[in-house]
């Protein structure tokens, strides 16, 4: 070994740098393969009928001139603008159920142990590994019971099956991690429960709550089984559903309006991990590992 | 201490379960039962028919059919989702810092955007006229292919799409994980003459196979239950060929009114679901008890 010093390193630092060619070619394929359907979806939505008929021009670019008019058509004649207020107001009343259910519940079985509550903890995790395409059935008789079919309440009722496990598990994990000593502090200077969770808690574990919101609003937003089964009225629709739905009707070149509506329909969802990408990871990476 | 007294309240404790425990019970464990109850009805749900949904199923081609379909798509996608995922995060890994996380924001897009809606733009790449994919593979002199009429495409084409829409997430699993590798372990290995294939293979593998192994099974259970990719891409065609339990069971229970078979379809799903939700949480449980 010490014979050769010389050409060890510089083996070495060859081999480094050929790792380094591979890695960056292999990047390159990846993001091609991963952003070319948003980038045609894009270029589609802004070209003409009549350029996205023709069949003899590149597809891939717009040659005959940029148009909004899709977008525009869109927003103004289309139900779209419905879709979208339906959209929010689901996603926004589960979130807020979602999050309340989750913390109430996740401080209670981080700290206070009661008689079950290791058993109730397990149940959550088995919950969030229960796929939606198991229960939707079942799901629609007692939706149809409740006299919710058909609106969107029947989603505000259900998704929260969806969301709260998982938050819940993640919530545990990061109230889980508070050191004790923090709430013996508070509780020695008399805080009760609820303002220990108010004054210690969720502002210790923000970044937890941040991204089990995040989980709690893409899950919403992105649903396309339960409206799709449960809602057949347009004027109840949500973006998903409408979106396929209700856009492919109408003239045969739908396509420039369909791949417009797509994109504004996954727009909130891509603004909001654009902007907190690293809350997303954390509690993506969290929700399987921590124990 | 004081803590222990005033901490052991059962009752607030208990209260602050009730409404996660509410949601469990009335909309996950009783929705359960009842598909069991739903399954042994007769299609108007008027009589007792105990097991003939499942024997009917049984007896019918296009139910065998959807049990392959639904098997061979999960395990292919997850296994392309966990080589490209694995490879993806490998190369982000081995770039220099400060570049890793734009690379990384752009792979993860297509996890972000609703599957219901990159489908949508999928099935506009597969469109049989206007196909921009074929567009290139014929300016490549490759002939045209016809994505989703033939079955065989179509199977590629579903599970081509599931990949695409999954293989960030194993990409953000296996990055997290890699980061977590001691960065001496690499440069011992160094020292000692390791090319880059034997660090992979005697230093990377090993230290994150738990994570492949849980990410895996969690993917096996997305992947086996999907339902958006193929009810916008084929609906289940040709000829029921691309059917997945859920679209099956959709198109029998929902689209076809027979709830009781629907509900029968999809509890097929349960016992692979539940093997692979006790390994998972065996394996939880393990990783648990090894932090604590």
């Amino acid at each position: 070994m010490t014979a050769v010093p010389v050409t060890g390193a510089t083996s070495l630092r060859a081999n480094r740098r050929w790792a380094l060619i591979a890695a960056y070619a292999c990047l390159g394929i990846f993001v091609v393969f991963f952003l070319f359907p948003p980038y045609y979806m894009l270029v589609t939505s802004l070209k003409t009928n009549a350029e996205i008929a023709e069949l003899a021009s590149n597809p891939w670019i717009v040659t005959d001139g940029v148009t909004f008019s899709h977008y525009e058509h869109l927003l103004t004649e289309s139900s779209f603008p419905r879709f979208f207020l339906n959209t929010t107001i689901v996603t926004v009343v589960v979130v807020a159920i979602t999050m309340v259910i989750s913390v109430l519940a996740a401080y209670s079985l981080a700290r206070l142990r009661f008689w079950g509550s290791g058993v109730l903890a397990t149940g959550v995790f088995l919950t969030y590994l229960v796929p939606d395409t198991l229960l939707f059935i079942p799901l629609f008789k007692i939706v149809g019971w409740l006299g919710l079919l058909d609106t969107y309440w029947s989603l505000i009722l259900v998704y929260p099956t969806l969301t709260v496990p998982f938050c819940t598990w993640i919530m545990i994990g990061y109230f889980g991690s508070i050191p004790r000593e923090l709430d013996e502090a508070a509780l020695i200077d008399g805080a009760n429960h609820l303002q220990m969770l108010l004054k210690v808690f969720i502002p210790v574990a923000l970044p937890g709550l941040i991204a089990a919101t995040i989980f709690a609003f893409t899950v919403a937003w992105a649903n396309f089984l339960y409206p799709l089964a449960y809602i057949y009225s347009e004027s109840e629709m949500v973006l998903t559903v409408g979106t396929v739905t209700t856009l492919i009707k109408g003239d045969v070149f739908h396509w420039g309006g369909l791949m417009a509506g797509a994109l504004l329909a996954a727009a909130p969802p891509v603004i909001l991990y654009a902007f907190l990408m690293d809350y997303y990871i954390a509690g993506l990476t969290s929700g399987a590992t921590k124990g | 201490m004081l803590p222990p007294l005033l901490r052991r309240k059962p009752a607030v404790a208990v209260l602050m379960c009730v409404p996660l425990f509410g949601l469990i019970l009335g909309l996950v464990a009783y929705p359960f039962f009842h598909a069991l109850f739903l399954a042994t009805l007769n299609k108007a749900e008027t009589a007792f028919v105990g097991l003939d949904n499942f024997s009917f199923l049984f007896g019918r081609q296009t139910f065998w059919m959807v049990v392959r379909q639904s098997l061979l798509f999960a395990l292919v996608a997850v296994v392309f989702k966990a080589l490209i995922g694995l490879a993806a995060a490998h190369a982000i890994n081995t770039i220099p810092t400060k570049g890793q996380r734009k690379w990384r924001g752009m792979m993860l897009i297509p996890w972000v955007i609703p599957p219901a809606l990159s489908t949508l733009g999928w099935w506009w790449l597969f469109e049989p006229t206007y196909s921009a994919i074929n567009w290139g593979l014929t300016k490549l002199a490759v002939p045209a292919v016809p994505w989703l009429s033939d079955t065989f495409w179509a199977r590629f084409s579903i599970i081509l799409v599931n990949v695409w829409v999954g293989a960030p997430f194993f990409l953000i699993m296996y990055l997290a994980a890699l980061k977590s590798i001691p960065g001496e372990l690499y440069e011992a290995a160094e020292m000692d003459g390791a090319g880059p294939w034997q660090k992979f293979f005697y230093i990377t593998l090993p230290m994150i196979r738990n994570i492949i192994a849980i990410t895996t099974l969690f993917s096996i259970i997305v992947t086996l239950a999907n339902f958006d990719i193929v009810r916008v891409l084929t609906q289940g065609g040709p000829l029921n060929t691309t059917h997945l339990f859920a679209t099956y069971a959709f198109r029998v229970g929902i689209e076809s009114g027979d709830i009781p078979l629907g509900a029968a379809v999809s509890l097929f799903m349960f016992p692979m679901l539940a093997i692979l939700a006790f390994i998972i949480l065996r394996n939880v449980r393990r990783r648990a008890a090894s932090l604590a």
